[in-house]
């Protein structure tokens, strides 16, 4: 089994905020991510797919087809978007790191022909990211 | 839905690798220049990362501010711009970064509680780091 990891970056804007909690209460759960003209970040996502070597093409996975991959269902729905208000898995939940490794993971799941994700990791900044293993 | 999370920290401390059970020459062969009887320091990149449920109301696994206020006050405050020699943690403890990295983790163990504590990674400098999951098997 050998895992490979692809990289790729998007920018993207958004703000925290949960329509069932008060104003103080955003305030104070989402300090200063709660700002209602949102925000923005340099994303870094890094996906890591697992499978057996081809033994014809000594490749793990296609990387022309996983970068396609990466663009179509992630690139090109994330970069340059409100978060909250372009991206429909945001529409009734909170853009958190952690839901945005989730819904990246899902967007992915099911797309890869041969090698198997393994890890979704998202950076918000350099020192802050989220792995998602498809774990319940 | 089980995500794990990971918050970097930097802090700064000086140490000496020197081991009482050993002779002078041993301790010169076993630690080489990080046995200079004065210490050195490094840089330290601190890695915590924390497990959870994300919680569906708040989409987080942990407040971060709690991880932040805890790794603030329990590691930075206790360890940073500190000679870990002198520091009761290493009374009769040698400080590498493989015995830091395991007193980190206990410490946090102990402090923090909202979410659970997977590992901690300890980068020495750029050239290497250590991890250590509290015996737990560490994750690829």
């Amino acid at each position: 089994m050998v895992y490979l990891t692809r990289k790729c970056e998007f920018s993207a804007s958004h703000y925290y905020h949960n329509p069932e909690f008060s104003a103080e209460e955003n305030q104070r759960i989402f300090g200063k991510c709660a700002n209602l003209n949102g925000h923005g970040h340099n994303y870094t996502l890094e996906v890591t797919v697992k499978g057996a070597i081809d033994p014809k093409t000594g490749f793990v996975v296609d990387l022309k087809e996983l970068k396609e991959i990466l663009n179509r269902e992630v690139i090109d729905a994330l970069d340059h978007r409100h978060l909250n208000k372009e991206v429909p898995e945001f529409s009734q939940q909170v853009p958190t790191t952690e839901n945005l490794a989730i819904a990246i993971w899902n967007r992915l799941q099911g797309k890869l022909h041969v090698a198997k994700l393994h890890r979704v990791r998202v950076y918000e900044v350099p020192d802050l990211f989220v792995d998602f293993y498809g774990e319940v | 839905m089980k995500v794990y999370l990971t918050r970097r920290y930097l802090f700064s401390a000086s140490h000496r690798l020197h081991c009482d059970g050993l002779s002078e020459p041993e301790n010169q062969a076993t630690y080489g220049k990080c046995n200079n009887p004065h210490g050195h320091g490094h840089n330290y990149a601190l890695e915590v990362t924390v497990s959870g449920q994300v919680d569906p109301e708040t989409g987080m696994i942990c407040n971060l501010s709690d991880l932040d206020g805890s790794v603030q006050r329990e590691v930075l405050e206790r360890f940073d711009h500190e000679n870990l020699n002198c520091r009761s943690e290493f009374d009769g403890l040698v400080p590498t970064t493989e015995n830091l990295s395991e007193v980190i983790f206990n410490i946090l163990k102990q402090s923090f509680t909202a979410a659970h504590l997977e590992k901690v990674r300890l980068e020495e400098t750029m050239m290497n780091s250590f991890e250590y999951a509290g015996g737990a098997e560490l994750r690829v």
